[in-house]
């Protein structure tokens, strides 16, 4: 074995799509109420998901790296532009918070019939448009903080990939606890019948 | 349809597995993980050459877009496809699929549509800044232990934090 493929042909992108669609939207995270509620510390969904496929992921690949089947090397692996994520992350955060949304959730939240969902869209590509007007100028905002090319956590610190994984497994299993315990106190879970109403 | 009774979500854990190996197989089949925020980068610019095709051309921004001079070019536009049934197929599966704006008890939908276009304005800003969005820089990064990814990530839920905190009547 020899991955990545690198060609996979559009039928496997297709169905990678249908995977990735069908598990955003059986976790709930094609409902703004329900993704913002992650903010409100009240339903710890987002934060449950995400961080478990994070996890998964980096297991599997590791396994995969470890085992010889995988150039890890050719995988992509983002440069960090220290202001660039930092401020580009905090404006998706706040964009959240505000819309409902990030770009692939809301994709999926319009197609399982929520008409905000194209809002949300029409105003990405709007701020799209004011980063394209605004390119030269912002520069020295996206281009400052540059790290070494495709850095990875151990690549940083020195400490094994496995130790890297374990802390991540341990984070997340922190996390799980603590959501448990807000969950409780403010709330809890929205549930699927919660949003069955037509405006909730 | 509407008067279908829902099937609940799937536990966090299940659908996180279950995420978590579909963008395994993603890197193991391109040698890249998940993403969404360039596919609207490359409609706008798209857009753009039909609209202003010398201004696009010459923006240093949206100029790099145009390798592929059509979305559907883009591996990006097959996956969103896909993500686009597999939403729909899944919501219809399970009776959740209603058509809606979904806003929060005490915001109206005029005012949801608003804010729906505000915080799209932040977040397409965010993500051309940033490079990525949620997907290709949050999950994708993170699986394979990118620094940026975790430097991205925890921006995203201290912004997120903190705007909710001052912004919370919207949703709650």
């Amino acid at each position: 074995m020899n991955f990545p493929l690198e060609n996979p042909g559009i039928l496997v992108l297709v169905l990678v799509g249908v995977l990735f669609g069908y598990f955003i939207e059986a976790a709930g995270l094609s409902s703004p109420r329900k993704l913002t509620a992650q903010f409100a510390l009240r339903d710890w969904t987002v934060f449950r998901v995400m961080f478990v496929a994070i996890v998964v992921a980096a297991i599997g690949l590791w396994l995969f790296d470890v085992a010889g089947w995988l150039r890890f090397d050719a995988l992509k692996i983002p440069t960090m532009f220290f202001w660039a994520m930092a401020l580009g992350g905090a404006l998706l955060g706040a964009g959240m918070a505000i819309g409902g949304y990030c770009p692939g959730t809301s994709v999926v939240g319009l197609f399982a019939g929520r008409l905000d969902a194209l809002f949300f869209m029409l105003g990405m590509m709007l701020g799209m448009m004011v980063f394209a007007v605004s390119y030269d100028s912002l520069q020295p905002i996206y281009t400052t903080g540059k790290g070494p090319a495709g850095q990875t956590l151990a690549g940083l610190t020195g400490l094994p990939t496995w130790l890297w994984l374990l802390v991540l497994a341990g984070m997340a299993w922190g996390g799980f606890r603590l959501g448990t315990w807000f969950e409780s106190r403010r709330g809890g879970k929205i549930s699927a019948k919660d949003l069955a109403g037509s405006g909730n | 349809m509407t008067e279908r009774k829902p099937r609940d979500f799937f536990p966090p854990l299940a659908a996180g597995v279950g995420l978590g190996l579909t963008l395994m197989g993603m890197f193991l089949f391109t040698g890249h993980g998940l993403g969404a925020s360039g596919f609207f980068t490359n409609v706008l610019a798209w857009l753009g050459t039909l609209a202003a095709p010398d201004w696009t051309e010459m923006n240093s921004y949206l100029g790099n877009y145009l390798g592929a001079t059509h979305p559907l070019n883009s591996w990006l536009s097959w996956e969103l496809a896909g993500a686009a049934i597999g939403g729909l197929a899944g919501s219809l599966i399970a009776g959740r699929f209603r058509f809606k704006i979904e806003r929060g008890p005490h915001t109206s939908a005029g005012a949801r549509m608003g804010f729906a276009v505000g915080g799209g304005v932040l977040s397409g800003f965010g993500a051309s800044l940033a490079g990525g969005c949620t997907s290709s820089l949050g999950l994708s990064g993170g699986a394979v232990l990118a620094v940026a990814s975790f430097v991205f990530l925890i921006a995203f839920f201290a912004a997120g934090l903190l705007v909710a905190a001052l912004t919370g009547r919207i949703w709650q």
